[in-house]
């Protein structure tokens, strides 16, 4: 009945209330007709070049590789797009969508704030109305990002009902949808929800995958053995991973949010805490969920707000099914550490989110040769994060 | 004849939202209790979820307190034992979102519910789209999973929805979350109407309707009435709530005749 495949395996579909379902159907067709227009094509990629700066570069990380003393690291640098990070792919292909459906109003729901700054940009530069759901906790930690979305003209709505986290804002930009649907869009930020979500977020930001492959032809003269990426609702990664998913000797890794390591209970890793990271349904997708015996949704914690959240994108439950991508955990400690050994050793400042794949690579790196080649996805830059760092590092 | 067909002998029928576990488990089932022998003709019994993403601000509350005070599924199922063992007699339908009965497990929550005295099942976020599973698992079951339909429906959808529907349709009656409205929305005597097109089955409408009054202009169209936020805020609110309960049913009950 839906022009595309709506679920992943077991994993995805669309479990929303029947008002939505209209609105995810409209969505559909309008991304498979604009998949399908070369004028719409034309004017993303012109977009991507012209406003984002993509392609952004892939940067050899010569002083890290010697370092550690195995694998060839490189970094492809979503840090560099406009606003900061792999967020604004997504943003304004949705956006586009928004145009090409005629609806006037967005909402977007935000953790770190790199989505919800993605959104309200791509709302400045097309003359769309914007708002923004943040948690009052992510709005506490990530100000700096608050501030810019002001300046950009979009309205942040603070989130104090449950956890006042990601899953709190996802609900309430949910609720705000549900009750303006006629003319407002959600654009939901990560690989998540209902379908065509997964989909079309994938589809966004396979830009970043498409360029890392072709510069690490041509860079590296071949195709890397690892690719690594920090998995949150997993858009960054999904974004990288798909542009090598086809080649079956490329390994793909996703790394979650560890917090204060999974025996605390305090973290965010859906795939790696199997007493409470089960199969279940939230915002629209089936897919793996950090939930209680009884079904409740469970409090996640992680140092960076991008991860903090108690379900992974389900085509991601998929690619661990079949062994295609495998999924391992960063702890808080070990992504501050990784933080500040990219910072020394690259002269780049890291998003905290990032900063889980950095602390994948300085674990992984010296276990193999000097003849293997890393790719990580450095999603996006630190300049966010800097306030808690400072006050992590007031705790050391 | 089953409860849900006894209930519809006399339209509208008035049927009250509220959640088990709220203000606390036993209060919550005094007030079922007192809200079905006070002129409610079906109840919608509440499970509570941690992301109840159709929901407004009252319900929201209710159900956060009513986990805070360890409601769970199993509570629940207990809880409807009891009011059938209370002499309860009129249909209770299970109103929750899906993942705390897929925790459950599908198949056990269909077959404890029926064997604690359910009627029927209201899952929000459970589209036709995605209900294929659990009505399947219902075959044996009589029971029947109600399906919603919204004012954003295309006449596409409300013909395939409300063709195969099984106890009643519940009609959502504005774009939007459960919570009051000032006034009811317009256009409303249309879209039951085009409902009735595609079913026999009772049409009920619910979100939005907050007053007695509001009530009996909702049921001189439809066959049935849910009263949801404003129930939940009233009785909730109330220093006693049992005899709000009581008061409440019988002023919503008046109008209804």
């Amino acid at each position: 009945m839906t022009l595309l495949p709506t679920k992943f395996g077991p994993y995805g579909g669309q479990f929303v209330p029947e008002t939505l379902m209209p609105a995810l159907i409209e969505l559909e067709e309008a991304f498979v007709s604009a998949k399908a227009d070369a004028a719409f094509q034309a004017e993303f990629n012109k977009l991507m070049a012209s406003f984002v700066g993509r392609p952004t570069p892939l940067t050899y990380a010569k002083r890290l590789s010697e370092k550690l003393g195995g694998a060839q690291i490189y970094l492809k640098r979503e840090d560099l797009a406009h606003t900061g990070a792999h967020k604004i792919n997504n943003a304004l292909g949705q956006a586009l969508l928004v145009k090409r459906m005629g609806k006037q109003r967005v909402v977007a729901e935000t953790g770190a704030g790199q989505h919800g700054v993605a959104s309200a940009t791509a709302a400045a530069l097309l003359g769309l109305e914007c708002v923004v759901y943040m948690g009052e906790v992510d709005i506490a930690r990530q100000e700096p990002n608050v501030f810019r979305m002001k300046l950009l003209g979009a309205e942040v709505r603070p989130v104090s009902s449950g956890t006042k986290t990601l899953k709190d804002a996802i609900n309430e930009a949910i609720r705000d949808w549900v009750t303006n649907v006629n003319d407002t869009h959600y654009l939901l930020g990560s690989a998540l929800g209902p379908h065509p979500y997964p989909t079309i977020v994938r589809e966004f930001q396979s830009v970043i995958g498409t360029e890392a492959r072709n510069q690490m032809m041509m860079d590296a003269g071949r195709l890397p053995d690892t690719v690594i990426a920090c998995v949150g609702g997993g858009s960054n990664a999904i974004g990288v991973f798909s542009g090598f998913v086809d080649d079956e000797q490329v390994e793909l890794i996703g790394v979650e949010a560890g917090g204060s390591g999974i025996e605390s209970g305090k973290h965010a890793a859906r795939f790696g805490d199997p007493s409470k990271g089960r199969i279940g349904v939230i915002h629209g997708t089936r897919t793996y969920v950090l939930q209680d015996e009884d079904g409740q949704i469970a409090e996640t914690h992680s140092v960076s707000a991008g991860l903090d959240y108690a379900a992974v994108g389900p085509e991601h439950a998929l690619l661990r099914d079949l062994e295609r991508a495998f999924y391992t955990s960063a702890t808080d400690k070990e992504a501050l550490s990784a933080f500040h050994e990219l910072c020394h050793t690259e002269g780049i400042i890291p998003a905290l989110e990032s900063s889980h794949a950095v602390a994948e690579v300085i674990k992984r790196a010296p276990t193999m040769r000097k003849d293997q080649v890393i790719l990580v996805n450095l999603s996006g830059r630190g300049d966010k994060d800097l306030n808690t760092v400072m006050k992590e590092m007031g705790n050391l | 004849m089953n409860r849900i067909e006894i209930a519809f002998k006399n339209k509208p029928i008035f049927m009250p939202y509220f959640p088990l576990g709220y203000p606390d488990l036993d209060t919550s089932i005094d007030v079922i209790e007192a809200l079905a022998k006070n002129g409610a003709d079906l109840i919608e019994v509440g499970l509570s979820f941690s992301d109840p993403l159709a929901d407004g601000p009252v319900i929201q509350h209710a159900t956060q307190i009513a986990l805070e005070k360890g409601i769970t599924v199993k509570k629940s199922l207990a809880a409807v034992k009891e009011l059938r063992r209370r002499g309860v007699d009129i249909p209770l339908i299970l109103m929750g979102y899906y993942n705390p009965m897929l925790a459950y497990g599908l198949e056990k929550f269909v077959r404890d519910a029926k064997e604690a005295g359910a009627d029927g099942f209201i899952i929000p976020d459970l589209p036709m789209e995605e209900s294929d599973e659990f009505v399947g698992l219902s075959h044996d079951s009589p029971l029947p999973l109600i399906p919603m339909l919204a004012p954003t429906s295309s006449p596409e959808r409300m013909e395939m929805i409300a063709r195969k529907a099984k106890g009643f349709v519940y009609l959502v009656s504005v774009t939007g979350i459960t919570g009051e409205r000032k006034s009811l929305s317009e256009g409303l005597g249309e879209l039951i109407a085009q409902v009735r097109e595609h079913t026999s089955a009772p049409v009920c409408v619910g979100f939005g309707i907050g007053t007695p009054e509001q009530a009996r202009e909702v049921g001189e169209m439809a066959d049935g009435v849910i009263v949801g936020t404003a129930c939940v805020r009233t009785i909730g609110g109330s220093k006693s709530p049992v005899e709000t309960a009581r008061e409440f049913a019988r002023s919503f009950r008046e109008m209804l005749k």
